[in-house]
């Protein structure tokens, strides 16, 4: 038979190089802080941009997964992480209240617009939110929502309650995408709809289209499109294999001057993407 | 559509720059796919020829089973994994969760079903010819066996690499048990799903291609050990 001998050889070349690996992952790691965050703070760039800083100050490296709010309070829930950096401050406070999360404070923030087709055919450019909202559902324009229960649709559902709107959830005209921030301002712009989206995400988009955006800001400004971040740390009461001292190192420098000025600094396109706003 | 082209252009910058966020993801996908290909060939190979070779009361049923079990959507299986490595689940206190071992769980259930089902069925389709021939030639139970595991190698083998397609490939469960960490659990198509988030469709295109490669590289590589 042609070629017995080769599989033999074969399978041990295969043992010795799973070995390899295996052994390559049973290698020491260093302390880390374990953070469930949002999709804006990770496609926007900023936590790439303050985690070096991070491990410069404390020795700690910071490692986070980024995805919706609703998700990441889950993640907190069930002690899987250490620490919080979201955006839905009504969960938020149900969050603490529940006994999951203590020392929620203030971090930065950053604004909601609403943006939509440069033609404006709602004619909603200028206008309040309230009254954009009920142009938008009159004309029956598409409008294109997150639909995945994170901190910018938990924010979108509450301005149409606000607005006195019921929310369009069955409406042709409203599309739900379920996905992130980014694919939520394409899909609006291949539908010729409105969304609402949180500035930094749109500086991005804007970045990324090189002055060729066909998504442009039509409403601004108006007080509740205010979109506060805060840090929570994760209940070391309930969940007691959550690395407190870490997330408590790191809730404590977000919040700190060295943490509040980089965020101040970091921009985009020239654009400053966050204020910060802790009170420490 | 001009970022198909500059994907292709970014995917062969990626690799000769040894950009070191692309190595990280491709050093995670080949880690956490060779764990869960081994644990799942030692598993399923000895389980699918079973299933193939042996004639057991209940068989059928069983055979039905892991092949339904081959429509596991990998989300599922991600959030199945999810319940039971999170702290509060049963096997919280391993720490599995956000680390590749996690995602090599959830990757096994997946290639589990794919390598049983795709063995019992080289083995079934040879079974029938070549036990004859080898009773006559007086060949015993043992001998029979490994004349039958032997014959139907380059069908373990194709159960192997669609496995391997279907492990290199998978998102659902790299995405909810890995979390797409920076440096540890990113890998290629975590990172992909990432990169198309954040609207750089070109990067997303060059990993896709980084991706499709390597699986190139690993069938070339079978082919090779087939001798032909």
């Amino acid at each position: 038979m042609k070629g017995t001998g080769s599989p033999a050889k074969g399978f041990i070349l295969l043992i010795a190089l799973l070995a390899l690996m295996f052994g390559a992952a049973w290698a020491a790691e260093p302390q880390a802080v374990m953070m469930a965050t949002t999709t804006s703070t990770d496609d926007t760039g900023l936590l790439d941009y303050l985690a070096p800083h991070f491990k410069t100050a404390t020795g700690y490296e910071l490692r986070w997964t980024a995805t919706g709010t609703g998700k990441a309070l889950e993640l907190g829930k069930n002690c899987d992480v250490d620490v919080l950096l979201v955006h839905a401050p009504k969960a938020e406070m149900k969050f603490v209240e529940e006994g999951n999360g203590i020392n929620r404070t203030l971090v930065m923030y950053n604004d909601f617009v609403i943006t939509g087709p440069a033609a404006d055919p709602a004619g909603i450019k200028g206008k309040t939110v309230a009254e954009a909202l009920s142009a938008i559902a009159a004309k029956k324009s598409p409008f294109v929502s997150r639909g995945d229960n994170s901190g910018t649709h938990k924010m979108e559902q509450e301005l149409w309650t606000a607005s006195n709107l019921p929310l369009p959830e069955k409406e042709s005209w409203y599309i739900s995408t379920g996905q992130g921030m980014l694919v939520t301002i394409n899909v609006a712009a291949e539908k010729n709809g409105y969304t609402l989206t949180d500035r930094g995400t749109y500086i991005k988009y804007e970045s990324d289209k090189a002055g060729k955006a066909p998504q442009v800001i039509l409403v601004e400004g108006d007080a509740p499109l205010l979109n506060q971040y805060s840090v929570i740390e994760v209940n070391p009461k309930r969940c007691a294999k959550v690395n407190n001292m870490l997330a408590h190192q790191f809730a404590v420098w977000v919040t700190g001057p060295q943490a509040q000025k980089l965020i101040q600094e970091f921009k985009l396109m020239g654009k400053p993407l966050f204020t910060p706003n802790a009170k420490r | 559509m001009d970022f198909l082209y500059h994907g292709l252009l970014e995917a062969i910058r990626l690799l000769l720059s040894g950009d070191p966020e692309t190595y990280s993801a491709v050093a995670a996908t080949l880690k956490v796919s060779s764990y869960a290909m081994a644990a799942s060939l030692l598993m399923g190979i000895p389980l699918g020829f079973v299933l193939g070779h042996l004639r057991f009361p209940g068989r059928r049923q069983a055979r039905l089973a892991v092949d339904t079990l081959l429509s596991l959507p990998t989300v599922f299986i991600g959030l199945m994994v999810y319940a039971f490595i999170s702290r509060q689940g049963p096997l919280g206190h391993m720490g599995l969760l956000f680390t590749l071992p996690g995602i090599a769980i959830g990757q096994t259930l997946l290639a589990l079903p794919v390598v049983i089902a795709l063995t019992a069925t080289a083995v079934e389709s040879m079974d029938a010819n070549l036990r004859v021939t080898l009773r006559s030639l007086g060949a015993n139970r043992r001998q029979l066996m490994r004349a039958t595991l032997w014959e139907a190698r380059h069908g373990i083998l194709a159960a192997a690499l669609n496995a391997y397609g279907r492990v290199m490939t998978e998102v659902g469960i790299s995405m909810m048990v890995g979390g797409n960490i920076k440096w540890h659990t990113r890998t290629i198509t975590t990172a992909i799903a990432l990169e198309t988030n954040k609207g750089q469709f070109a990067m997303g295109i060059a990993l896709g291609l980084i991706l499709l490669l390597i699986a190139f590289g690993v069938t070339a590589a079978m082919s090779l050990l087939r001798g032909k």
